[in-house]
């Protein structure tokens, strides 16, 4: 096993105050990396920005998912209720909009939801139960009150020496470099 | 922007903060400064150690309950809805009103997931997850009514569009087909919203786990989450959609559940105002089962910093606001009913006060709206005892409305000759009791196996949290130290 695993994944910084990951991740985004992430408990405000990302796309999904969920409920039931098996049920019309947009609408809530998970989670490339750093003993407490900037050794900048500098002067206490 | 903005941060040096006025200072919601870590400690440890003795002693009579009610509805569907007491004119009786009231108790758990989050009420994360959890085990125990009162419940999936021997179809213009749909989409979303907001948490649980079985099924549940932010990204904006997407459809579970009842031509049914009336009837029922079951375990768990007692207060008024309105609503039916002019409408809300039910009327109108104006009253707020009194008053005045709703408006309609006085039977009562045996065995393991709190929603709420709050690490202006 230990020979197989030498390869090395990248190199995590560990940073103790919401306020210190912050400010290295922008210094890790002003040197040029892109293969890189901030790990953190919960989600730290303006994160995204310091890290120079752009808005998530997970709400195409929950749009498209929505859009789907009308159009099924409405076609499903002019088809059924009109045209597969018509009844007359006190002279109401086949079908009528009105009638129908109360589970229609419940159908758009429906797959606009499943839209939204399923794409979070596509967009995450999850589940993904196998990862380099789930193995690393220290990098558990990023679930508990830690957190990390992690900069893979895929990014063409990447130099075990000026990398482990940069994270050294943005003010990090400990730095290793995880196995893949 | 300053005259800086074209300066990046690190450009810029650490960043600093002037300090809060001591006026604009704000209670923390996690009281005494409590750290990221003591957070995942307090709530992950009530899952892990030795079963503590109280949770036997709650659990097996649960389970007994359970039983119960499997035996009666076992008892039920072989022998036929006979074995209730419903009978014309009361058609409808214990089947629809526990029905209604179990999820309307559900509601209280998408209005603080969901409502609470749109509008940036951060209190809502120290309560969140729990009545999320009730809601989920509200609606299971709604289920089974409206699954067994059809008679015969082996035909339960004609009411949904999958196709049979007889190639008929679901009859989309009734309410009930309406609610199928409103009801079951409100279970799966639920779920999904609940799980979604899981994942990071049993994460923390995977991350502490002693045992490898613990690490293997935690795991397994957390997807791999890690907490990389742009994994965490695309979560928020997730999260932000599904409450999104909740908040209307909290609004219209209870509406279409209503519509059952509105679409009708009867008196004291035929009403346009139930559907506001009754998702504030839901609101305030659901709070009150909130109360009933977050005021005994901050005690027990020793969760007092968490679910502090600023988050009972909020949760007092919301109560009183919306047993206002239940009054309102009240108040206006009876004015309806007078200025309509319509004799049908007129006796019958005469009959809802005066008639046979006038003590479930009373029974509602004390509970619902007299009860709960004692909110007013910070005294009353504050004292745990008081609050969880009236939140369990205001459960049984829901359920008495919608027994008055139901059972009064059908036991005397328009012609004397179809006049009757509807009593439950013995396989009701235990039935109904037998659905608090399904939703506490349900809450109960959700207690034992799952993190009662939103652990990583509540960090997020600390000022440890904050990158622009001295605790959470920003240089004060003015101060030098580090």
């Amino acid at each position: 096993m230990a020979e197989l695993s030498s390869r090395p994944y990248g190199i995590v910084a560990e940073f103790t105050t919401s306020a210190d990951v912050l400010h290295a991740a922008e210094k890790v985004r002003e040197a040029g990396f892109r293969k890189w992430d901030v790990f953190t408990p919960f989600p730290v405000h303006g994160m995204d920005r310091a890290m120079g990302m752009k808005n998530s796309k997970v709400g195409w999904f929950s749009f498209i998912g929505g859009v789907l969920g009308y159009t099924t409920g409405m076609v499903m039931i002019w088809w059924m209720n009109k045209i597969d098996y018509p009844i007359v049920i006190g002279g109401k019309p086949m079908f009528s909009p009105f009638a129908a947009f109360p589970p229609s609408y419940e159908l758009t809530i429906l797959f606009a939801a499943f839209g939204s998970l399923g794409g979070m989670l596509f967009l995450n490339r999850l589940p993904r139960l196998h990862h380099p750093l789930l193995k690393n003993k220290r990098f558990s407490l990023v679930t508990h009150d830690r957190f990390f900037v992690v900069i893979e050794c895929a990014d063409p900048k990447y130099s075990e020496a000026a990398t482990r500098t940069l994270l050294e002067a943005a003010g990090s206490q400990h730095i290793e470099v995880v196995e893949e | 922007m300053a005259a800086d903005a074209t300066l990046t941060q690190s450009q810029r040096g650490p960043i600093t903060v002037p300090e809060t006025p001591a006026d604009l200072q704000r209670e923390p919601l996690v009281a005494n400064s409590r750290g990221l870590g003591w957070i995942s400690n307090q709530v992950a440890a009530l899952t892990e150690g030795r079963t503590p003795v109280w949770w036997w002693i709650l659990f097996i009579p649960s389970l007994l309950l359970l039983g119960m009610l499997l035996f009666m509805l076992t008892y039920q569907i072989s022998t036929g809805v006979g074995v209730w007491g419903n009978m014309h004119p009361v058609m409808w009786a214990w089947d629809i009103v526990n029905f209604v009231w179990w999820i309307g108790i559900g509601h209280a758990g998408t209005l603080i997931s969901a409502i609470l989050f749109l509008l940036r009420q951060r209190w809502r994360t120290a309560v969140n997850r729990a009545a999320e959890a009730m809601t989920i085990f509200a609606v299971m125990c709604a289920g089974i009514y409206p699954a067994l009162h059809v008679g015969r419940a082996w035909y339960d999936w004609w009411l949904f569009p999958i196709p049979n021997s007889n190639s008929i179809w679901p009859q989309f213009r009734s309410p009930l087909m309406w609610d199928v749909f409103a009801v079951s989409t409100y279970f799966t979303v639920s779920v999904l919203f609940w799980y979604m907001g899981l994942i990071p948490d049993l994460a923390v649980m995977r991350d502490r786990a002693r045992t490898k079985m613990r690490q293997f099924i935690y795991g397994l549940f957390a997807l791999g989450w890690t907490g990389s932010n742009r994994h965490w990204s695309n979560y928020e904006k997730a999260y932000l959609i599904l409450a999104g997407v909740s908040t209307p459809l909290v609004l219209s579970v209870h509406s279409i559940v209503s519509l059952d009842f509105a679409v009708s031509q009867l008196p004291g049914w035929h009403t346009t105002i139930f559907p506001p009336y009754f998702v504030a009837g839901a609101i305030f029922s659901g709070f009150g089962m909130v109360l009933t079951l977050l005021i005994p375990l901050r005690s027990i768990f020793k969760l007092q910093d968490i679910i502090t007692m600023r988050h009972i207060d909020i949760m007092c008024k919301v109560t009183l606001a919306t047993g206002s309105i239940v009054g309102y609503a009240y108040g206006m039916e009876f004015f309806i009913a007078w200025y309509s002019g319509n004799p049908s409408e007129q006796f019958h809300f005469l009959n809802r006060a005066l008639g046979p039910y006038q003590w479930a009327w009373i029974m509602m109108v004390s509970c619902n709206v007299l009860v709960p104006q004692v909110f007013w009253f910070k005294w009353f707020r504050q004292n745990l005892v008081a609050v969880f009194i009236i939140s369990i008053l205001v459960n049984v005045g829901m359920w008495f409305e919608r027994f008055v709703i139901i059972v009064i408006s059908l036991h005397r309609d328009f012609i004397p000759s179809n006049w009757g006085y509807y009593r439950p039977s013995w396989v009701d009562i235990c039935t109904y009791i037998g659905t608090f045996g399904l939703f506490f065995t349900m809450f109960l393991l959700f207690l034992r196996f799952l993190p009662m709190i939103a652990i990583s929603e509540v960090k997020g709420v600390t000022p440890q949290a904050d990158p622009h709050h001295p605790m959470g690490g920003a240089k004060m202006k003015g101060l030098h130290h580090g």
